[in-house]
């Protein structure tokens, strides 16, 4: 009996950017042409070893989407990343329609490198602009001005590229609700067929947590200045704003932070909300495979190493208990504006839904964070903006 | 050994006059240690004590003095407490004695402290040696400070030895002055056994160890042994004397000498410190007079922040009463924080004492409720009781008047403070009484203080408004009537019984508010708005809201990685664990002891 195919995502790292911005805290930093390019090799001799391990249970998957992510992959000559496909279509079962992306930088594009990507088959690009003012894309630490995105996202819709993704930020440095409101505006008008909306978070070990991790919003001697960080309140009201303005526009929330016109949406993006099974290749790259979710090193040269051997490159090998699964399938779910549903989760783990989350789902009901309708169980707007402090609750005791 | 060649005495000094570092050198003159085994300090050997650089518990310690005048001498030096907590500890210790010596600062003369351990001591009959300490400090000025002795005190003190305990001079001094000043005990071996306990330890080994001093009789190994109060009987199996850091087994212990028993006791309610031991078959006729019945000054609840641990906590403080006759406890339990046990200290160090000794030494984390004293409530039907936890008020309807404990309060203040320090009093309800020169730059002040004003904080405002020069003593007076209400916290609409006070009507409102503002501070926000009032009886007279949590929300997805994702939700949940649910509100442990220190903004 032919078994059925199952879905597989394809996540490329690539560690290397034109210079680090001092939010960021992915493994990503500027390196030589000597190191990317020993690093690409590294990077395939990574897959072709997966490959080869795993060829027998790959031949159950077929791949759904592959996406470049960094860093800045579109930093890499033309064809290294065409290469990299090449190699993935050798060893892995491809979906006709696969989405395929690329992240992008402004700055980073080439007419060359566009076209390229099109003979490669891929077919979304994903581009940073975080900022339509450039006055805020300064103080982020951004290579690139407004002029010079809008030189890059033209070029790629002359290349013929027809989806698009735009990055952008709120609760930026410096930010204000008009000047957030305009970068939406602007975004809007370009109209790519789907926005990400982030807003920035300071993490630890980055060059703005020792500027704006221990103060408030960052203001010099308690006193505001013009580089402060917006307070919760104005942050949560340009979360609010970007619904509205992308909403009239014909974007819709599908996830706490994403937006796309219909049918537009990221698959890659949905298969970790779903669960659907992922490899990670790369430095740091995670994967979620066979019951186990795995960690790739995070050391370049040892990455390299370990690669150069054919050994597996992960350091970390999380097996998921039944547990495990039912917290992420509801943490990761919840997250999607479609939330979950009663009939995957019971299917999924022979128990029901609210046998399992009764209390915690009664609670948030109650407190207004929840919604059930239709056998489906979701995030209300109040619910969104305090999200981390309900998903906690679907973590089992025990 | 010859009782004449016994000297049993202790020092007394105000706090940081050198006394412990001069009892070191005591004991390294008498040569049983060397050198290279003297720690620092070697009496003070609980690792709190030396971080706080006090003496809690009294200990004691044998040494052999060759005298100038040829003869081996055996020095009991018993250790006591320095601080005002202590003066039961002190009192102890003192009537084990013959004599003290006094040790004052060169520099800094008399201290509040310093009279009051004088008193002590002479009220049991001891005779008083000066030592002026710290004679290498530029601003010594160990003329005006015999003086003082003289006019203060009325001890002669013009031979007094001038020593620096810091540098060693003249320590032979001060073992002379012990030989010759000092009266040799009295007491016959060959009556009937009576001896004081003066303090025990636990031993997970030998059970319960007593330190006493024999009075009268002999006690040997196998000797039959009575508590006259407790009535608990026992055989004594080792006796020894105290070398310093260890115990030192010999045969028989007689009258005059200092020395310890063991006799398998595991029961620690048997062995009262302040008893009397005698033969069980042959025994004294009365118990000896003089120890002071210990009274509880302040009460606090103490619970598990794991509710799981009641017991562990029940065996320590168990553990801890054996070693500290002050300490009282009795299980209580409270809505918010469960089952728990209602403490009784001498006063607030005693208190933070025990706290940091059960956290540290026994590896419980506690929540500790506002400390209070006990306030006798005079009833409608003519009933008086006493209350110590203020949510075991009865309805104020029953209530005719309640009374509240007043001490009598010694500050002693160079005078260009004389100002702010009265203020303080002042602004603690004191009852001004008199103020005296000591000399001309220096006063006595006399003050009748509520308790409950000095429990909290007093003690480091005072400091702070003297820049740490007045001193302080105090003893209890009696009770007086107040005009006192019961402050109730409500958080969310519920009451938290741990949070309840019994505050003065007149400053109820002011303490309300502060009280909410506090917890305002110390509460983290919620997934929904709460609350939070201060009211007497029905009557909400302060209120502030902590609003609900604006904004807990990640943007952003890590990539595929979810098990960072997972973990940092996982720390944020272990952080609610960490707090105290009521009702359907998380309080943060910290919270139920901050609300103490609103003197601090």
């Amino acid at each position: 009996m032919e078994k059925e195919q199952k879905k597989l995502a394809v996540y490329v790292h690539i560690p290397f950017c034109a210079k680090k911005c001092g939010y960021c805290d992915f493994l990503s930093a500027p390196a030589t042409g000597q190191v990317r390019e020993a690093y690409i090799r590294a990077l395939r001799q990574e897959i072709s070893a997966f490959a080869e391990r795993n060829r027998k249970a790959l031949l159950d998957y077929y791949v759904c989407s592959v996406f470049f992510g960094g860093g800045t992959p579109s930093l890499l000559f033309e064809g290294v990343l065409g290469g990299i496909l090449g190699l993935l279509r050798e060893k892995l079962i491809f979906r006709e329609d696969a989405e395929i992306t690329v992240e992008c930088n402004p700055n980073t594009l080439t007419t060359k490198k566009l076209s390229s990507y099109q003979r490669d088959g891929v077919n979304r690009l994903s581009i940073g602009l975080q900022s339509a003012d450039n006055r805020e894309l300064a103080l982020l630490g951004r290579i690139h001005t407004f002029e010079d995105f809008l030189l890059s996202y033209r070029m790629a819709r002359e290349a013929g590229f027809s989806n698009i993704n735009i990055d952008i930020m709120a609760a930026l440095p410096g930010q204000t609700m008009d000047s957030y409101a305009k970068t939406l505006g602007t975004v809007v008008k370009l109209k790519p067929e789907h926005i990400s909306a982030y807003s920035l978070i300071i993490e630890e070990g980055t060059p703005f947590y020792e500027r704006y991790g221990e103060r408030d919003f960052g203001g010099l001697d308690g006193k505001p200045s013009d580089e402060c960080l917006p307070d919760e309140e104005t942050e949560r009201a340009m979360y609010q704003l970007t619904g509205e303005i992308l909403g009239e526009a014909g974007y819709s929330r599908y996830e706490i932070s994403n937006y796309a016109r219909e049918g537009k949406e990221c698959r890659h993006n949905i298969c970790y909300w779903n669960r659907t099974q992922y490899l990670g290749f790369g430095l740091g790259a995670a994967s979620f495979f066979d019951g186990c979710r795995y960690c790739n090193v995070g050391d370049l040269t040892s990455y390299m190493e370990m690669a150069a051997c054919g050994k597996p490159v992960c350091k970390k090998i999380t097996r998921l208990s039944k547990k495990d699964s039912m917290e992420e399938f509801m943490f990761l779910g919840l997250r999607m504006m479609c939330g979950v549903s009663e009939s995957d989760f019971s299917r999924q783990f022979g128990m029901g839904l609210f046998e399992v989350y009764g209390e915690v789902l009664k609670k948030h009901v109650s407190l207004g964070l929840i919604k059930v309708r239709d056998g489906r169980v979701s995030l209300t707007e109040r619910g969104i903006d305090v999200s981390n402090a309900v998903f906690c609750d679907f973590l089992l005791d025990g | 050994m010859d009782q004449n060649r016994i000297r049993n005495f202790c020092i007394i000094a105000h706090i940081d006059h050198g006394k412990s570092t001069l009892a070191d050198r005591i004991i390294e003159k008498t040569g049983l240690l060397t050198s290279r085994e003297m720690q620092a300090q070697v009496l003070d050997n609980m690792e709190l004590e030396r971080e706080r650089g006090i003496t809690i518990k009294a200990q004691t310690v044998r040494t052999v003095y060759k005298a100038k005048d040829g003869e081996e001498y055996i020095f009991n030096l018993i250790d006591t407490p320095g601080h005002v907590d202590f003066n039961y500890e002190v009192s102890r210790s003192l009537a084990a004695c013959e004599g003290a010596l006094l040790v004052v600062d060169a520099a800094q003369g008399i201290e509040a402290q310093t009279l009051a351990n004088v008193y002590l001591a002479l009220d049991h009959n001891l005779d008083i040696v000066p030592v002026i300490n710290k004679i290498d400090l530029p601003s010594a000025d160990p003329e005006r400070v015999k003086a003082e002795i003289e006019d203060v005190i009325g001890l002669p003190a013009q031979d007094a030895p001038l020593i620096s305990a810091k540098t060693g001079v003249n320590i032979e001094d001060v073992l002379e002055a012990v030989v010759h000043k000092i009266p040799a005990p009295g007491g016959s071996e060959n009556h009937p056994l009576k001896a004081l306990i003066f303090d025990s330890v636990y031993d997970p080994y030998k059970g319960v160890i007593i330190f006493c001093r024999i009075m009268e009789g002999t006690v040997k190994k196998g000797t039959p042994i009575r508590m006259m109060a407790t009535g608990a009987t026992a055989e004594v199996v080792e006796l020894g004397t105290f070398a310093p850091g260890q115990f030192l087994p010999c045969d028989k212990l007689s009258a005059g000498m200092v020395g310890y028993l063991t006799a398998s006791l595991k029961n620690v309610k048997d062995t009262r410190v302040g008893d009397t031991v005698t033969n069980a078959q042959e025994p004294c006729s009365e118990p000896l007079p003089g120890y002071k019945k210990v009274n509880s000054m302040v009460y606090c609840g103490m619970y598990p922040a794991d509710g799981a641990k009641y017991p562990d906590l029940r065996d320590a403080l168990e553990k801890l009463q054996l070693n500290d006759a002050a300490l009282k406890f009795e299980p209580e339990n409270s809505v918010a924080l469960g089952f728990g046990f209602r403490c009784g200290f001498l006063g607030l160090l005693h208190l933070e004492i025990i706290q940091e000794r059960l956290e540290r030494e026994y590896n419980l984390d506690l929540v500790t409720t506002a400390p209070s004293v006990i306030y006798k409530i005079h009833k409608t039907d003519g009933d008086v009781i006493d209350i110590t936890n203020p949510s075991n008020l009865p309805d104020p309807s029953e209530v005719d008047y309640m009374e509240e404990p007043i001490v009598s309060a010694e500050i002693m203040v160079t005078t260009e403070f004389v100002g702010a320090i009265m203020k303080l009093c002042q602004e603690r309800r004191g009852n001004y009484l008199g103020m005296e020169y000591m000399e001309t730059t220096r006063a006595l002040l006399k003050y009748e203080l509520p308790l409950n004003e000095i429990i909290y904080d007093f003690f480091d405002a005072l400091k702070s408004r003297s820049k740490g020069y007045a001193s302080f003593d105090y003893e209890l007076k009696g009770y007086e009537r107040a005009e006192l209400v019961k402050l109730d916290i409500l958080i969310n609409k519920e009451e938290v019984d741990a949070l309840s006070f019994i505050v003065p009507e007149a400053t109820a409102y002011e303490r309300g508010r502060r009280m909410c503002e506090k917890l305002k501070a110390e509460i983290p926000r919620q997934l929904f708005e709460i609350p939070i009032q201060a009211a007497i009886g029905s009557k909400v007279i302060a209120r502030e809201t902590v609003k609900a949590m604006r904004k807990d929300v990640l943007a952003k997805c890590y990539g595929g990685d979810i098990t960072r994702k997972k973990k940092l939700l996982e720390k944020q949940k272990e952080g609610k664990k960490r707090m105290r649910q009521v009702g359907n509100v998380e309080i943060p442990q910290k919270a139920f002891m901050s609300v103490l220190k609103l003197d601090e903004d």
